[in-house]
């Protein structure tokens, strides 16, 4: 008990620091170890996401006559980019949800890594997750539906950049919300509402309705790649809708890495 | 008795492994440390749910009555040396892991001074990370992975190079005899075969600090002896501190050069385990458990009822080693002995000292 009592030795000499992990090396390992955590627990999931979205197209089918038509588009493009939204948004809200709920955050917060590329490790391996099924939505809708093959390219811009938005938006739910149960409700919010807003032609649907749509970042993906199904497509509007994703992806990844931050430290 | 199963001290190689030399220097300073959660509700407060996730750490710790105040931890002091094992031992809910996330820089706490190595953490909680390895004792951030990309991922997180974090990771599974289940996920493992994974991954990249929350959780005996003898090597070839959290009374005994014993967020001793088990002024316990109903027809039995506490068919009675040896000899003849289905004579266990300071837990779990 004594050895209490003695005074504070703080004078002594301070152990160098260990390096800290650089972001580019620590964003590649957050990557790939998500990535493969995709192949023990994600696979059924993103087997799910694809059905789902195949589902609300053949739904769709039985309503939207095929051919060149604003809502043959809507429809496809909105089932491509709801994959997206399913996985990137619901699902990585839930993911960082429970990571923090169960005091997981806890191990990378004791480790040197910048909370910057946890986040966008984790949120880019959750947007890389989609690429297959949203390839495939879009693939089998374009052949249902009658539309041209040609411009399913774009996606590769779509799905990342939508990707970004998406996931920024999830991880910030996920570990903002104050408890787990709300950061799943909030990831299901979303995927609904991608999916509602999304998929609906937007013809009929009320002004209200309208501005919402506007609102949340899935739609410009939706409409980017909605436009490039037309013959002589818009690439100035594609491009536009794009830039959207793009900063709206900045913006909610930037809130994300705060309330990551915010999270881990106390 | 398979908490034990640690290399005895002298079993160890020769070093400085006595604990380290007067002039070893700090590991770890801790002045008047002190955190109050305030929770607006029960269960529902943000202080309260957001520390859910030190383990509960707070759910038996002073609570201040109408304002809804939770004192996790209150004028703590601690002084850890350059390489020696140091425990932290006390009930769930003493307010153990809420000091462990205050030094590895996870709680801010709302006063006092935390030193690590000459850092000041309160100040940069940020250093932690890059002076000691934590290991926590939740693992869902590596559930999904394989043994082998946990550590090696772990090892990158920590800053080596993708080559480096390979060979240690490699090198690390091997130590600890993890190599067959190296391909194998974290959430297929069993209890004990993942905390060892866990483990494993606290080990690559290495710090001079670890800070591990009841590693050996659910492990078996080879599990744990492969961690101890780990800890034992990093000692010794490279004067590694331990900062162990436990409530296994057992093991504290066998491993920890000193022990702080934390009570409802303070330290209420600070010794070695021998020299904590001093306090018990010598006494011995002796457990009788009885066939059936003790035989208090027996005068021996009729005195030892009065100084035994009893839980059913068990009696404990702690006294003089003398008075104790009658005892036996009295319980182990005649009729008594007919009636005694098993007894056991022992020294003063930590459990004991730290029931003797006055512990409010009713006792460690065991």
């Amino acid at each position: 008990m004594t050895l209490l009592d003695r005074p504070v030795a703080v004078a002594q000499a301070a152990v160098p620091l260990a390096p800290a992990a650089r972001f580019l090396p620590s964003l590649a390992a957050v990557y790939r170890a998500q990535l493969a955590r995709a192949r023990v627990a994600r696979i059924p999931l993103l087997f799910v996401a694809t059905f789902q979205s195949l589902g609300i197209l053949v739904m769709m089918r039985g309503v939207v006559d095929p051919g060149a038509n604003s809502a043959a588009y809507a429809v496809v493009a909105g089932s491509s980019v709801l994959v997206v939204a399913f996985v990137a948004l619901n699902l990585l809200a839930q993911y960082f949800g429970r990571l923090r709920a169960t005091g997981g955050l806890d191990y990378y917060a004791t480790l040197p890594v910048p909370p910057a590329a946890v986040v966008l490790g984790t949120a880019a391996a959750y947007a890389s997750f989609t690429v297959p099924g949203a390839l495939v939505t879009a693939a089998v809708g374009a052949v249902m539906f009658a539309l041209p093959l040609t411009n399913l390219w774009v996606l590769l811009a779509v799905v990342p950049l939508a990707g970004a938005a998406l996931s920024g938006l999830g991880a910030a739910c996920g570990l903002l919300a104050p408890r787990q149960e709300i950061a799943t409700l909030l990831g299901q919010l979303g995927m609904s509402a991608a999916l509602l807003l999304g998929v609906l032609p937007v013809d009929h649907l009320p002004q209200a309705v309208r501005w919402l749509r506007d609102l949340l970042p899935s739609t410009y993906g939706v409409e980017a790649f909605a436009r490039t199904f037309e013959a002589g497509p818009d690439w100035a509007a594609v491009a536009g809708d794009l830039t959207v994703c793009a900063v709206v992806g900045l913006a909610s990844l930037t809130v994300a890495t705060w309330a990551y931050r915010r999270a881990t430290t106390r | 008795m398979s908490d034990t199963d640690r290399l005895a001290p002298q079993a160890m190689p020769q070093g400085d492994l006595g604990g380290p030399g007067p002039d070893a220097g700090q590991c770890c300073t801790v002045r008047d440390l002190a955190k109050t959660y305030r929770s607006s509700g029960r269960g529902t407060g943000r202080g309260r749910s957001r520390t859910a996730a030190g383990s509960g750490a707070v759910d038996g710790a002073v609570e201040g009555g109408a304002t809804g105040e939770i004192r996790a931890n209150d004028g703590i002091d601690l002084d850890i040396r350059r390489g020696e094992v140091f425990g932290l031992l006390g009930p769930n809910g003493a307010g153990k892991s809420t000091l462990v996330r205050q030094l590895t820089g996870l709680l801010r706490p709302d006063r006092g001074s935390v030193h690590i190595l000459g850092h000041d953490i309160v100040r940069h909680p940020e250093r932690a990370a890059r002076l000691l390895a934590y290991l926590g004792q939740e693992s869902t951030a590596l559930d999904e992975l394989t043994v082998a990309l946990a550590a090696e991922t772990t090892g990158r997180l920590r800053g080596l190079t993708r080559a480096q974090a390979r060979s240690e990771s490699a090198d690390v599974l091997a130590e600890l005899g993890l190599e067959p289940l190296a391909e194998r996920p974290l959430a297929k493992l069993s209890g004990g075969q993942r905390r060892l994974a866990c483990f494993a991954a606290t080990l690559v990249g290495e710090r001079p600090l670890l800070v591990l929350d009841e590693p050996t959780t659910g492990m078996d005996p080879v599990a744990r002896r492969a961690v101890w003898a780990a800890v034992d090597r990093r000692r010794a070839e490279r004067g590694t501190t331990v900062l162990l959290v436990t409530h296994n009374v057992i093991e504290a005994e066998t491993v920890l050069d000193r022990v702080a014993v934390v009570d409802r967020g303070k330290v209420i001793a600070c010794d070695t385990p021998g020299g904590l088990k001093a306090l018990v002024d010598g006494n011995v316990r002796l457990d009788l458990v009885w066939r059936t109903e003790a035989p208090v027809e027996v005068p021996a039995v009729a005195r030892l009822a009065e100084q035994a506490e009893r839980t059913g068919r068990r009696w404990t009675v702690r006294t003089t080693p003398e008075q104790a040896r009658e005892l036996v000899a009295a319980v182990t003849t005649g009729p008594a002995f007919a009636a005694l289905d098993d007894f056991t004579l022992a020294t003063p266990s930590l459990e004991d000292a730290y029931l003797k300071l006055g512990g409010s837990g009713g006792g460690l779990a065991k």
